[in-house]
């Protein structure tokens, strides 16, 4: 088949009509121009594979259901398709991208989608159990005060009515409580971040 | 010297040259081979023929 004198509109027909090779053809015509796009946006090529089968997926399927209208706007209607699943991708994993990337800095280097990896769990998990064994070090009454108001997650109010103080004191206690650890993770030199 | 403003970055010297796999057209060539959609009193029902 001459690709290059059949129109994209008497391919879609030859599909329509059962021959499964136009829509070869259509592929093999438009796969770079519809691979490159969906990759210049999401930069992984696992990815963009995915996206680009499910929008040729979406396109079977509309075309096999007969809900395709015909403009002689193949192309445009797939990217259109391709556009959209790169959207649901980045709302899938909760960001956009905001900077079209020309040279070969990566703004998701930078960004962070707020997920977890079990990599960045690990950290926090040993960050958690580091600051268990530091709040340790506090006097009892701060001790007390920082347990029940992060761990068991109490107000001041309760605090005060638990611990029989007031809820300045219960304040005063847990300002020291965070002032003392900071020191502490100063004393030692300590990093607790990811 | 010069020509290293003329190279492109290759990010964009990538894109020129993407290309989906040879099996993932493969798969949407049997994929489409494979699906049948039925039409019974306006309703539509798609099938797999393997």
């Amino acid at each position: 088949m001459n690709n290059t004198k059949v129109t994209d509109a008497s391919l879609v027909r030859d599909y329509l009509d059962g021959n499964e090779n136009a829509l070869g053809a259509l592929i093999n015509r438009h796969q770079h121009r519809i691979y490159s796009f969906i990759f210049s946006k999401v930069y992984d090529r696992d990815i963009a594979e995915d996206i680009f089968q499910d929008t040729f997926i979406k396109v079977i399927r509309t075309l096999k259901r007969g809900k395709y209208n015909e403009e002689g706007k193949f192309l445009p209607w797939v990217m259109r398709i391709s556009h959209n699943l790169v959207i649901d991708h980045f709302r899938k994993n909760k960001r956009m991208p905001k900077f079209d990337n020309s040279g070969d800095f990566n703004i998701f280097s930078v960004l962070s989608d707020g997920d977890l990896n079990a990599e960045t769990q690990l950290i926090k998990d040993q960050i958690e159990s580091d600051v268990q064994e530091l709040i340790k070090e506090l006097p009892d009454d701060q001790l007390e005060v920082l347990t029940m108001r992060i761990y068991k997650d109490m107000s001041f109010k309760e605090i005060s009515e638990r611990t029989g103080v007031s809820i300045n004191t219960a304040l005063g206690r847990m300002r020291y409580a965070l002032i003392n650890l900071r020191k502490i993770i100063e004393k030692r030199n300590l990093i607790l971040t990811n | 010297m010069g020509k290293l403003y003329f190279k492109k970055s290759s990010k964009e010297e990538k894109i020129n040259h993407l290309h989906p796999k040879k099996e993932t057209v493969e798969f949407l060539l049997n994929y489409s081979k494979a699906l049948r959609v039925n039409e019974y009193k306006k309703m539509k029902f798609e099938t797999l023929l393997n």
